[in-house]
């Protein structure tokens, strides 16, 4: 006797507790085992790019905020480079150390939740994540310290950043490295040894460099498969020719070498805060901007930055206006997210979800 | 009018029933007094375990949040303590959604079919020198049939509630709960041959050294058996919430969903009692006569903490991991376990066939000799798979290099 099987579509998403928002899948399995996936997205578009066009340069910023609304802070970033660039403006010293801080500590949070989720994705009820949370929060009350909002920050403008710090910043900032050195130490022995993680995420999923080139990925993912490339060390802006630190990799490009580069990152993050710290001096934090921004018309500006998924860039033309004539974003997790065929076919339900998880998309920038 | 009940009734070693019997016999024919006592002990067990269960609740969310530096439940009653309640009452008054496509008698019988044999456990469960509700002869083989019809019920709940994802859960959990039947039921085998007997107060009296420390592997075996058959982390297969979004029982709202989850909570507690009955020498300790049920619950009480810390700490295996875990260590090593207590046993035993506590202290010589084994030789097996951390090798290609398309 036999029995008749066919292969069975589920939808994952866009109401699924793993998904970290409103992605869908279209995934048909036979049994466990993936036999095709459709990534499908759109569901939280919001028109930033068009919207960019109807605000002046400067309100541009709060758009950027609600793109991956975890690392807010690099976002400003890249948007006021893009500006800087347009105008010609040129970022006071002082200014430019609180970015490349601001950006490390944002990066920090970012990678915490990153790490955070992959670890929930695998099923531990929250513990890890509640423990890199703890951490996280602590960054976002330093950033309410600087600039009084804690997710949508609008800190940095075009020419610099809006407040200079605040007298209490800098003791808390130095209590909370220390604090932060131990738990994340604690973090580390959590999970960087941990049999369960290991078995999970070890050659699961890999990702090899040509395909990842050849997809235009970048970031912590791009570094999991090997290449040591990163813009702050191609291109350094802001501090970053002022600072040092290395640039993490690994050959294996599975799941467990993209939780990898996400914790060795946090490290080198702080090393970065650590210079700044030690580096940054009295001054001024903005340039002398007028309110009303017109760059000459049909100027270009491309302003890249190594956001905490990838590469982030803004491209922006002026017609001479007050606002952008057209502001394209070029958003890391969107192109990562053209190798989830590749990553995911041949493997099963559970390490798929895990596998998203360690991609680390946020659809508030995949879909913009 | 007085009821006597003759000692072939399965009931007369009940003090509990006995009294009521008699008590109300004075006032009621004997059918009906017969009748209200049982009722009275149903009403006492079946309180016994949603109690068990809305405690085990609070305890669990309270104690999890301790664990990831959160407060937990604190809003309702004293530390949070009605909270429960609370969301009982929630439940009860939220929509009860039948999905349009669904098997609608099979979607229903489930939230009993799951109830049921966590109470049922509980009646040969002794709380106290002379307490079990149903001291039956067969008590652990009564347990494990009662206990195996929870596979069915998720299946039922996956199968009837034509959603994807509940199938799945399904699937898995019904290929979970059967793997680990075996090794559970195998590494009883060992407690009950030391303990001569199946019943479970005599499986209590048996134990004059606790059975944790004279079987110590099927200790193991048991309770990460009963931890995958009671599906919480690290064998969260058929409800692994970040995959499955609740598994089996995805569809279930309002009471249903109330009645499942009462039985997943009670079916901690109940395992728990289980568990200190067959290894943690039950209702033994100081002052047994007197104090035999505060024992029983505070260790019945550890064990559930030991489930919940668990739970707060490991991460999911993958179901072919898990399977793999089932037959690969569990079956072999409750395997080996059996056949050392079964030679233990047989020339330990006097001419009575009882063994002494002294007999007990050599068992649990060789046989943490056998467990520590168990896990070295595992522990490297698996040391193998998990291969060290590689730091920083990779090359760093050269500025403007070509990458040649791969095949």
């Amino acid at each position: 006797m036999t029995i008749r099987t066919e292969p069975m579509t589920v939808n994952i998403g866009p109401q699924h507790p793993s998904t970290h928002g409103v992605f869908r899948l279209r995934v048909t399995f036979d049994g466990e085992e993936i036999l095709q996936v459709e990534p499908i997205f759109g569901y939280l578009h919001r028109g930033t790019e068009k919207l960019a066009e109807e605000r002046n340069y400067t309100q541009v910023v709060t758009l950027t905020d609600r793109l991956d609304y975890v690392s807010s802070m690099i976002n400003n970033q890249a948007y006021c480079l893009a500006v800087e660039q347009l105008l010609g403006a040129e970022v006071p010293l002082r200014g430019k150390y609180l970015r490349t801080l601001t950006a490390e500590l944002q990066r920090i949070a970012a990678h915490l939740m990153g790490i955070g989720f992959i670890i929930q994705d695998l099923g531990a009820l929250g513990t890890p994540l509640m423990y890199c949370f703890r951490s996280r929060e602590r960054i976002l009350d330093l950033f309410e310290m600087l600039c009084g909002a804690r997710i949508t920050v609008s800190y940095m403008r075009p020419g610099g950043v809006y407040f200079d710090t605040p007298p209490e910043f800098w003791p808390a900032l130095d209590q909370f490295l220390v604090d932060f050195e131990e738990e994340f130490k604690e973090l580390e022995q959590l999970l960087l040894e941990n049999e369960i993680i290991m078995v999970r995420t070890r050659g699961v999923s890999p990702l090899p460099l040509d395909v990842a080139i050849n997809c235009s990925v970048s970031g912590p993912v791009l570094r999991a498969s090997g290449l040591q490339w990163d813009w702050r060390k191609e291109e350094p802006y802001d501090a970053y020719d002022q600072v040092e630190f290395d640039v993490p990799t690994s050959p294996d490009g599975d799941n467990y070498a993209r939780f990898w580069v996400r914790i060795q990152e946090i490290r080198q993050s702080m090393r970065i805060v650590r210079q700044c710290i030690a580096q940054i001096e009295p001054g001024p934090v903005r340039a002398e901007v007028p309110l009303v921004l017109r760059p000459e018309p049909g100027a270009e500006a491309y302003g890249r930055v190594e956001a905490s998924k990838g590469e982030l860039a803004f491209y922006l033309i002026s017609d001479g206006g007050i606002s952008p004539y057209r502001c394209k974003i070029r958003s890391p997790s969107l192109l990562n997210l053209t190798v989830t065929e590749h990553l995911l076919v041949g493997f099963n339900l559970a390490d798929m979800i895990v596998t998203l998880g360690s991609v680390d998309i946020n659809m508030g920038e995949v879909d913009r | 009018m007085n009821c006597v009940i003759g000692p072939d009734n399965i009931l007369y070693q009940t003090p509990m029933f006995r009294e009521i019997y008699n008590l109300v016999g004075h006032v009621l024919p004997c059918w009906l007094s017969y009748f209200v006592a049982g009722l009275v002990i149903i009403l006492v067990l079946a309180n016994a375990v949603l109690l068990g269960a809305a405690g085990f609740s609070w305890a669990e969310r309270k104690l999890i949040g301790k664990f990831q530096n959160r407060v937990g439940p604190n809003r309702w009653g004293p530390f949070g303590l009605l909270q429960p309640i609370a969301d009982l009452l929630k439940l009860l008054f939220k929509e009860d959604l039948t999905p349009g496509t669904a098997d609608r008698i099979v979607f229903l019988l489930v939230p009993i079919l799951m109830v049921a044999p966590v109470m049922l456990v509980l009646a040969v469960v002794p709380f106290a020198k002379d307490t079990a509700l149903a001291n039956l002869n067969v008590g652990v083989l009564y347990i494990l049939a009662v206990t195996s019809v929870t596979s069915i019920a998720i299946f039922m709940a996956g199968w009837s509630s034509n959603n994807r994802f509940a199938l799945f859960g399904a699937a898995r959990g019904v290929a979970v709960l059967i793997s680990y039947e075996v090794p559970v039921v195998v590494s009883l085998l060992g407690v009950v041959m030391v303990a001569g007997s199946m019943s479970l107060a005599d499986v209590v009296t048996a134990q004059t050294l606790p059975f944790i420390i004279v079987q110590p592997l099927a200790f193991f075996v048991f309770v990460a058996g009963t931890t995958a058959e009671l599906n919480r982390t690290p064998f969260d297969m058929a409800e692994a919430e970040s995959e499955l979004i609740a598994g089996y029982h995805t569809e279930y709202s309002g009471i249903k969903f109330a009645m499942i989850q009462a039985a997943e909570f009670g079916g901690v507690m109940v395992a728990s009692g289980v568990i200190t009955t067959l290894f943690l020498s039950g209702w033994e300790g100081p002052v047994a006569h007197w104090l035999g049920w505060l024992w029983f619950l505070i260790k019945t009480m550890i064990v559930a903490t030991i489930f919940i810390w668990v739970r707060a700490t490991f991460p999911r295996l993958r179901i072919d991991q898990l399977l793999a875990f089932a037959w690969k260590f569990l079956l072999p090593a409750s395997l080996i376990n059996l056949f050392a207590t079964s030679l233990e046993v047989y020339f330990l035993r006097d001419a009575e066939g009882m063994l002494t506590r002294g007999d007990l202290g050599i068992m649990t010589g060789i046989n943490l000799a056998i467990t520590v084994a168990c896990f070295l030789l595992f522990g490297s097996m698996v040391r193998k798979k998990v291969r060290p951390v590689v730091p920083n090798r990779a090359p760093v290609l050269p500025r403007g290099m070509t990458i040649v398309e791969g095949d």
